[in-house]
């Protein structure tokens, strides 16, 4: 399609060619898809967007590929639910939830991403897929990885929970169980990307997976029918997908899709592991690596890679940032299952108890719009509510048994 | 006894290939400027006016800088201090 110039430096600006390469070979800074916008502004319009396909390649002109989409081409376009009920309990006017908890094929975020990074992969010629991973991401790699035919290498830490282990196993990938840590894993994962020619989708793919996650605003601006939310409220890990939904909403606004962006974007992370929000609330770009602990595994990261990228962005678009405890985050999960039917995993939690938190603190306007990103499934993480959810009641097979129950219900006992 | 300095790989030829060099006591950011004067070149790769750059991580004896004085935490005779570039994207960890 032509749209793409190459790959460019975010710190000092190099430029490279388009290739399986990330990292500024001066600077060590990271390499993101530079775009050319005025044949894009020429090619993309809201009636093309429409007539295709609900899925996540609707907006293939602003997503790094050259030929036609190959793998996730049922991933993408969730719901955005207007969440009348939640709203009401949090005492505001209009909420919205991007439900990612009904990504296809695995119910998370990281189906999107993985959705680019294999079918750049493909392009690239690659006949291996692999990644350094404790959830998500492995099951996404594991499930689309399967289905386009890929060899596939899923690198984890010995010590995982045995859900988890089985969530990737069932698609049949090859699970490499390292002896030692996430850092440990991660560490043998960059010797491994340096030496085998494989597609590691979060190393050497990672400048065009992490694309992937603007399609989240993309789908927020049409869902609303081609308006911008007033505040918008992203979990962060990395930052990545904080720094990336600002950028699909700047990148609507560069090729005419639509005209002028007054939102607000607002970061949520655990107490537990909190660089990005401490950083955004003490007012500094200084970035402090932290050491997590966090019922939140999936955003435990204590050295955000663009951590700094994402605070600038909430600083940039007049936002703010909050931190919630374990307790806080259980609280919203089951909040958000009670009054809109969503279980998200406890990375929604953290989105939602931050919004609360920034609703009721006045940061976030109760007369303005307000989208909140949910990014996970809860059914993957169903131990956070070990001990925290109601209790069935327990009946004899008989009527009387039943009715006992049932006029304590009615009592509200 | 000197300081050790550990290089990363894509730094060894500035250093002529030697994967550990010698460096003076003082402040992380003295230590940087006198290795540029033996290897030139070497400062502006891993520091920008007075700065590290933000994707290089330097550690004293296992300890990040940033857990202690940044640029200005004191290295003494008999240390250990590793460059290390971060990974670009995730950290130390996959996640969102």
């Amino acid at each position: 399609m032509g749209h793409i110039k190459g790959l460019k430096c975010r710190e000092c600006g190099r430029e490279y060619p388009i290739e399986p390469i990330y990292v500024c070979e001066f600077c060590f800074g990271p390499l993101e898809v530079a775009y050319d916008y005025t044949s894009i502004a020429k090619d993309i319009s809201r009636k093309k967007i429409e007539k295709r396909e609900k899925n996540l390649w609707r907006y293939r002109e602003l997503l790094p590929i050259d030929g036609d989409p190959q793998v996730g081409l049922d991933s993408g376009f969730t719901p955005l639910l207007r969440a009348h009920n939640l709203a009401k309990v949090l005492g505001v006017d209009e909420l919205y939830i991007k439900d990612d908890t009904v990504v296809h094929p695995t119910l998370s975020f990281k189906d999107r991403v993985v959705s680019i990074a294999l079918t750049k992969a493909k392009e690239f010629g690659f006949d291996t897929v692999a990644c350094a991973s404790t959830g998500n991401l492995a099951h996404s790699v594991s499930a689309h990885g399967a289905r386009a035919g890929f060899k596939r290498f899923i690198f984890i830490p010995a010590s995982l929970e045995a859900s988890k282990i089985v969530a990737s196993l069932v698609y049949e990938p090859n699970l490499i169980a390292v002896d030692g840590n996430y850092d440990d894993v991660n560490r043998l994962c960059s010797e491994i990307a340096n030496k085998y020619r494989w597609a590691f989708v979060n190393i050497n793919i990672r400048p065009f997976y992490a694309e992937g996650s603007k399609t989240i605003g993309f789908e927020i601006i049409e869902q609303l029918g081609w308006k911008v939310p007033d505040n918008v409220v992203v979990p962060c890990a990395s930052g990545s997908l904080l720094t990336k939904v600002w950028k699909s909403f700047k990148e609507f606004r560069e090729v005419g899709i639509i005209r002028e962006i007054g939102t607000k974007v607002y970061a949520a992370q655990a107490t537990g592991c909190s660089p990005i929000a401490s950083a955004i609330k003490k007012g500094t770009d200084v970035i402090r690596p932290v050491k997590p602990n966090t019922i939140a595994k999936s955003l435990a990261i204590g050295n955000p890679a663009d951590g700094f990228y994402a605070a600038q962005v909430v600083k940039e678009t007049g936002g703010y940032a909050e931190d919630v405890s374990d307790q806080e985050i259980i609280d919203a999960m089951k909040l958000l299952a009670r009054t809109e039917g969503v279980f998200a995993e406890t990375a929604g939690g953290v989105t939602l108890a931050a919004a609360k938190k920034m609703i009721e603190s006045g940061k976030i306007k109760r007369d303005e719009v307000t989208v909140i990103c949910i990014t996970g499934n809860g059914l993957k993480t169903q131990e956070a509510l070990q001990g925290h959810t109601l209790s069935p009641y327990y009946i004899k097979p008989s009527l009387a048994s039943f009715e006992e129950v049932l006029s304590n219900v009615n009592k509200g006992v | 006894m000197a300081v050790k300095v550990r290089i990363p790989t894509p730094l060894q030829r500035l250093t002529q290939g030697k994967e550990e060099v010698e460096g003076k006591a003082g402040t992380i950011m003295d230590l940087v400027l006198a290795l540029d004067k033996e290897y030139p070149g070497i400062a502006e790769r891993i520091s920008e006016n007075g700065k590290i750059r933000r994707f290089v991580n330097i550690y004293l004896n296992e300890e990040d800088i940033r857990f202690l004085s940044a640029e200005g935490t004191t290295v003494k005779d008999g240390d250990e201090v590793s460059i290390v570039p971060a990974i670009a994207g995730g950290g130390r960890r996959e996640a969102l």
